[in-house]
């Protein structure tokens, strides 16, 4: 029985029984039971029995302090759309119709075919905003803040995996790449890649009926009409919340906004209309991975909140019998060949391999199991490992990826220290692979068996001593996002260190005046403020400078200078939310003349009402100030939308006031947008400029003139304006001395670099220390609140523990052969191992074991083979190399 | 040289990447030939030049470090 395949977008087929993709947690089957004939055939055929056919849905009560909302959200349906042909045209398809395209595991095996007759397109377009930015075809008025990077990203993508030079050719309203690290992505792609981005409106889409290619009409910037043909159009659609999950907020008790989206404010950012109830990624509002995986902490930081005293009371303790001392005896292997059902028995001789191990050296016992990895054969195991007296177990399976901890496991329980295991991987790189080669494969099964015994020979036992954990933590910067962090923090129990250095806390949003949803931003800091200083468990040094750092995570000290007085500080975790500042210009006359401001200027002056602003005719801003410049190639995110911000509440101040804004995207991201609409609907005048061309600001007499070319008119046009404000970049603090003390990595533009761009953005490289806020990248109160909230929750992983226990494989030190040279220093990247006077007289290298992650970069710079990588010496690593050579 | 020429290379695949990526095209049952052995080590950074020449000197006739 075969159905279309959801997952590749229905381009190729899945049976009744499948999984759904190839990367699925778990890795299991379901039965589609709308497809299923219902013969139950496949419960009698399951060799493992892990098919109940009769099997029914069940009702189970789940009693919980709180509940997070992570339910995402869906891409927009163009098929009801006239004018993009979604549904006649088969080479019309949706961005993510295009992903499954590009995928290695997709229809097309990631070769670019389209639909209509496989054939591989020469040219492509993409047409943004599809469902987005759109009141009048649909009812999305928002930006859907993804499209733009993903279609780069599949245009970069699908060039690389065309086998002949493909064209590529972006089809927008405005370029919207304000994350970290986007706009070098967009420029790369453009400057070098050579993706094609028109600024245009589509007018229609025609297809040759011959050969079902694409003929696009547009119009272009200036409005004339433009005609081209494409093999292929993709569609990039947006993002809007289904009709389920507003059935489900009902239920809930959610309230969502008029964009459905779920409701929420600037201060508490992850936080639903309903008490204990929390949100995140896109149900909240369209957004990318990084912010949603902090959402998704700071969402979690929430709920430890309110349930910390219930924290660890529904944990159960797991014990081992006494670990036995192998390290006197002759090593005694067992080896366990998995049939895994079919998957290697189906190619690989097993029984074969399993024969042929047992005339291995040191090998005593081999027996071949239909699933090494089931529950009845780890008790088996365990019993074999006591009878035999095995002192080394090999399975040949699948991946020590997935597989290796659960077989450690049971090594433990059978009194073995779990590094005495070893894995040889014949089914995802061996049967599967090769399963037209069944007698090659069970060749290359036995080789891999033979090179996993022969480094199970040599491998020990390894230790895994514990270091204290101090419970306390550390946050550096007392602006919304470091307040916010020690909120966290203190509000699930843990003792916190803020340290400002101003003398007062709130950074820069003390110079704020409203969010753009309009929240005044002083009574939200003000009542941060109240709450950190009232906090029992906060400690405020203001007026402070961090001195000094040493330490490692769980055991941090760190030296506070606050008015000449040191005091020296003991904490577990850190957490640098420094923050940024605006970018001071040297153009546009800022600092000759007072009536050029900045962003900051603008809204003191704003706030004191001064008369500079309130008699003020005409307005101009200016966009990009210092950001998107070859010196400062990225986008500060903020200032699209506090230009829009503030040029409405010029006009609600005076609203005979012209105001031109003059930029080069309109970067209102998300529901952001909604001001950009009311702007030009109150009459704010919009012209773009380029970076060749910036606009020209002079003095004329008393007075400024604003020369700008503008594109639709295609005439330079001069404005006298009595404001000129510049929406300034956003410019990293001097971070370099905090990040030398406590060993973190800066970015080429200064902003702390986070672990991992999508998958650990709060995270830094150095294991017990977090990053909050600006001091990662330009962003707004909500978004840096939220993720500070995550830095709390991710930090509380460590303080929650009495100890941490460091990793077996990890480096270590042969004093006597060590001559301190510091090779090995220079190689490590986290700062683990250093050289230091060891005794008098005499410098050698130390390994931290809980900075340690087992790269082995120091053992391979090591000139006198004193740096070694438990797990993976030398002799280890050699005897694999030799036994894969038939040694 | 003859048709039937089929070298050995032995592999060094960073644990977190390149192994992971091996896995994955077991999962996507890409089929490649069956005269490669892996060996999985933590990191790249791993790699003593020193691993490298002994699999030459043992009768590899690649060597691929992969991470």
């Amino acid at each position: 029985m075969t159905a279309g395949n959801e997952f590749n977008r229905g381009f190729d087929f899945r049976a009744a029984i499948y999984i759904k993709y190839a990367q699925a947690v778990p890795l299991a089957y379901t039965i589609d039971r709308d497809l299923c004939i219902g013969c139950g055939l496949c419960e009698k055929v399951c060799l493992a029995e892990a098919i109940r056919y009769d099997d029914e849905p069940r009702r189970t009560e789940l009693e919980a302090g709180a509940v997070i909302l992570a339910l995402g959200n869906d891409v927009f349906n163009p098929g009801n759309l006239d004018v993009y042909k979604y549904a006649e045209f088969p080479n019309v398809v949706t961005s993510m119709e295009f992903e499954r395209i590009l995928s290695a595991t997709g229809p097309y095996l990631g070769h670019v075919h389209r639909p209509s007759d496989l054939k591989e397109p020469e040219k492509i377009a993409w047409l943004q905003c599809i469902g987005s930015r759109d009141m009048n075809q649909c009812d999305n008025p928002y930006c859907s803040s993804v499209c733009c990077m993903y279609a780069t990203k599949e245009a970069v993508i699908a060039k690389e995996h065309s086998e002949h030079p493909l064209d590529t050719a972006i089809f927008f309203m405005d370029m919207r790449t304000y994350g970290k690290d986007f706009e070098k992505y967009y420029n790369r792609a453009r400057e070098e890649v050579g993706v094609r981005y028109v600024r245009s409106r589509i007018h229609s889409i025609e297809e040759d009926p011959d050969t079902n290619d694409l003929i696009l009409r547009y119009a272009d910037e200036s409005g004339n009409i433009q005609v081209e043909k494409f093999d292929m159009v993709i569609l990039s659609v947006g993002l809007e919340t289904p009709k389920e999950l507003k059935e489900l907020a009902k239920r809930l008790d959610i309230d969502l906004d008029k964009d459905h989206f779920v409701e929420t404010a600037t201060f508490t950012p992850v936080e639903t209309s309903r008490k204990g109830v929390y949100v995140c990624g896109t149900f909240l509002e369209p957004k990318d991975i990084p912010y949603s995986v902090m959402e998704a902490s700071g969402a979690a930081c929430g709920a430890e909140e309110i349930l910390s005293d219930a924290r660890g009371t529904l944990v159960k303790e797991k014990s081992y019998p006494e670990e036995k001392d192998v390290s006197s005896e002759e090593p005694r292997v067992g080896v366990f060949v998995c049939n895994c059902g079919i998957n290697i028995g189906g190619i690989v001789d097993v029984p074969a391999v399993t024969e042929y191990v047992r005339t291995l050296p040191a090998v005593v016992y081999a027996e071949h199991n239909l699933f090494t990895c089931s529950q009845d054969t780890q008790e088996k195991i365990t019993e074999v490992i006591k009878q035999e007296g095995l002192n080394r177990v090999v399975v040949a399976s699948c991946s020590p990826r997935t597989h290796e901890p659960m077989f450690q496991e049971t090594l433990k329980d059978a009194g073995l220290n779990q590094y005495l295991f070893e894995m040889a991987n014949i089914r995802n790189q061996c049967s599967w692979v090769h399963f037209k080669e069944g007698e090659k494969a069970t060749e290359k099964a036995k080789d891999l068996v033979r090179m996993a015994v022969a480094r199970a020979r040599l491998i020990q036992s390894l230790p895994q001593p514990t270091i204290s954990v101090d419970h306390k933590a550390l946050v550096v910067g007392g602006g919304v996002s470091g307040m916010a962090a020690a909120l966290g923090l203190a509000d699930q129990g843990f003792h916190t260190y803020l340290v400002e250095q101003a003398n007062e806390l709130g950074g820069n949003a003390l110079k704020l005046v409203s969010t753009w949803r309009g929240e005044k931003i002083a009574d939200g800091v003000e009542e941060m403020v109240r709450q950190v200083e009232d906090h029992p468990l906060i400690d405020v040094y203001k007026g402070s400078n961090i001195k000094e750092a040493t330490g490692f995570v769980g055991n941090f000290e760190t030296t506070v200078s606050q008015n000449g007085t040191d005091v020296t500080l003991k904490h577990g975790a850190v957490i640098v939310a420094v923050g940024a500042e605006e970018y001071k210009p040297s153009e546009y006359l800022y600092g000759e003349d007072d009536r050029v401001l900045t962003h900051l200027d603008l809204d003191s002056a704003v706030a004191s009402k001064e008369e500079r602003i309130t008699k003020a005719k005409t307005a101009v801003f200016i966009q990009c100030v210092g950001s998107r410049e070859p010196e400062r190639p990225y986008c500060s995110k903020l200032c699209c939308t506090h230009t829009i911000h503030s040029a409405l509440e010029l006009k609600e101040m005076n609203p005979e006031m012209d105001i031109y804004i003059l930029y080069r995207d309109i970067r209102t991201y998300g529901q952001r947008e909604e001001l950009y609409r009311e702007a030009r609907s109150r009459g704010v005048i919009f012209i773009r400029y380029d970076l060749e061309q910036k606009p020209d600001v002079k003095k004329n007499g008393d007075g400024i003139s604003v020369a700008v070319k503008d594109p639709i008119l295609g005439r330079d046009i001069e404005i006298k304006p009595g404001l000129v404000v510049l929406a300034c970049a956003i410019v990293p603090r001097d971070n370099t001395p905090l990040a030398q003390m406590y060993k973190l990595a800066l970015n080429e533009e200064g902003f702390f670099m986070e672990a991992h761009a999508k998958l650990r953005p709060v995270e830094s490289a150095t294991e017990g220390i977090f990053l909050a806020g600006m001091a990662h990248y330009p962003k707004p109160i909500d978004e840096s609140i939220a993720q500070a909230k995550a830095t709390a929750s991710r930090a509380s992983v460590v303080l929650s523990k009495d100890e941490l226990t460091i990793e077996g494989v990890i480096s270590h030190v042969n004093e006597i052969l060590c001559r301190g040279c510091g090779k090995c220093e220079d190689a490590c990247p986290f700062g683990a191992i250093a050289v230091a006077e060891r005794e008098e007289g005499r410098r050698a290298a130390y390994v931290e074991g809980a900075l340690c992650k087992g790269c082995g970069a120091c053992s391979v710079a090591c000139p006198t083979g004193a740096a070694g990588l438990r797990h993976f010496m030398d002799s280890q690593v050699l005897a694999m190399v030799e036994a894969g050579l038939g040694g | 040289m003859s048709a039937e020429y089929e070298p050995t290379i032995i592999a060094f695949c960073c644990n977190w990447c390149a192994y992971g990526a091996a896995d994955l095209a077991g999962v996507s049952r890409m089929q490649y030939p069956p005269n490669i052995r892996v060996i999985r080590l933590m990191c790249s950074g791993r790699v003593d030049p020193n691993f490298i020449l002994k699999a030459f000197q043992l009768g590899a006739d690649g060597v691929l470090v992969s991470g």
